[in-house]
């Protein structure tokens, strides 16, 4: 992610790249509410900064159309950048469509560290993602984020939120979420 | 093919739109009813987040549909304008989504035969002409998958289980089959949609349908019932606005609270 900020402050010659990495800063200060170890720059929610006609535009992509917490992190973005002192804009893209493959390296060690499994990629043929969809498939072994054991078993298809699984370890007893791969 | 088709494409879209949104509406509020009394914890969980994300979607689709009635010089109608302030005559939900919730077997089998319907439509709107409509479908469809595996999951879960969940599991595919034909009875107003390629027809995308459903049955020991009576097609159904007894009672408690105090914010 520092990497693509350094592209879009490169490519953005016309403005303040001060400001653009300020902004994005800031954007990488504020967190996920339902999964407060990972910032939304390293969930992929952030798509772009970019400077228009006296204004900063920061451009989100909600994870999941039901997610509660978008109304949540599209406030805390201008509470986030209103100390910076520009005009900022928050504009929300649907498309394309969220991935958690833009789950940045960092997040997904953020994410076991808070004893979540982060998601597979959506390559996988285990993933709901391919097609044609088939059912009773082998899914992907999940590693315990806990104690790194393969023995682990689903307890259902969705979790305390809709983007995650349940799981249980069957070494460390301990049960876990699932980043579902999405 | 019945009925005649709106005035305008824009009339038409607005209808499609509603039918969209409203199957997930009225499905997002029937699962909403078993908060708090799932059989076990984790379906209650797992049926509410399903719930949550047909709720999102349904507002992204109305939204829309507000944006296009306005267009056409209507006053700007917004997603809980259309939620709270249409009689069910009005709705254009399926039949199939508003049937009520039963025992666990019924309001599975309404999700299976529904969740397998919804994903190849959703997969045909992927490659709408209409960019807003292909672009909310490519991301509920993600989500959809996952309804899709987990509903089939449970169908053979119950079918194939005790003697007790399959006689329930087969009563209640015996039940609600007759409302699956609604789903690919294309009427004139989405004739002109397929036409002017908006709108995904759904006639063409029974046979996968069928057989997507009759593999996760055949698992699940489930038959198909053999008598062929549809309720609901011949732009005689929900997508028309002809809907039955269970959806006004829904949307009364659904409704309640708006239509008393319709300005009430949180």
């Amino acid at each position: 992610m520092v990497a693509a900020m350094k592209m879009r402050a490169g490519r953005d010659d016309t403005c303040d790249t001060g400001v653009h990495a300020a902004i994005w800063r800031a954007l990488a200060g504020v967190v996920d509410p339902e999964i407060p170890a990972v910032s939304i720059v390293e969930l992929g929610i952030v798509r772009d900064v970019a400077h228009a006609a006296n204004e900063w535009i920061v451009t989100v992509t909600p994870t999941y159309s039901g997610c509660p917490a978008t109304r949540i992190i599209e406030s805390d973005i201008r509470a986030a950048l209103a100390e910076l002192g520009e005009t900022v804009r928050v504009v929300t893209a649907l498309a394309p469509a969220w991935t958690t493959d833009w789950i940045a390296p960092e997040g997904r060690q953020k994410l076991r560290e808070a004893g979540i499994a982060p998601p597979h990629p959506t390559t996988h043929a285990g993933s709901p993602n391919a097609q044609p969809i088939t059912f009773g498939q082998p899914r992907p072994a999940v590693r315990c984020p806990n104690c790194g054991s393969l023995k682990t078993v689903e307890l259902a298809r969705f979790g305390s939120t809709a983007c995650k699984a349940q799981y249980r370890c069957g070494d460390c007893l301990e049960p876990f979420d699932l980043f579902k791969s999405h | 093919m019945t009925g005649s088709a709106p005035a305008t494409l824009d009339a038409a879209r607005f209808e499609y739109l509603l039918r969209l949104a409203d199957n997930g509406l009225v499905l997002a509020q029937r699962l909403g009813e078993w908060v708090g009394k799932g059989p076990v914890l984790e379906e209650d969980i797992a049926s509410t987040n399903v719930g949550l994300d047909l709720l999102g979607q349904a507002r992204l689709w109305l939204a829309y549909a507000g944006e296009v009635e306005a267009a056409g010089g209507s006053p700007l109608r917004g997603e809980d304008d259309l939620a709270y302030f249409r009689d069910s005559a009005d709705f254009r939900n399926l039949l199939l989504v508003e049937q009520p919730n039963g025992n666990y077997a019924d309001t599975i089998a309404r999700q299976f035969l529904f969740d397998q319907w919804h994903v190849l439509l959703l997969g045909q709107l992927t490659l709408s002409r209409d960019e807003r409509i292909a672009g909310i479908a490519a991301k509920a469809v993600k989500e959809v998958r996952y309804h899709v595996e987990r509903s089939a999951d449970w169908v053979v879960r119950l079918g194939d289980g005790t003697a007790t969940s399959h006689a329930r599991m087969q009563a209640a595919i015996d039940a609600v089959w007759m409302y699956t034909g609604e789903m690919f009875s294309v009427d004139a107003t989405e004739r002109v949609l397929i036409d002017a390629g908006i709108a995904a027809d759904t006639s063409a995308l029974q046979p996968t349908w069928q057989s997507s459903v009759q593999s996760v049955l055949d698992e699940a020991t489930i038959v198909i019932p053999a008598d062929p009576f549809m309720q609901g097609t011949r732009s005689r159904g929900g997508k028309q606005g002809v809907h039955t007894e269970h959806l006004a009672r829904m949307l009364a408690e659904m409704q309640v609270l708006p239509r008393s105090y319709p300005d009430a914010r949180w």
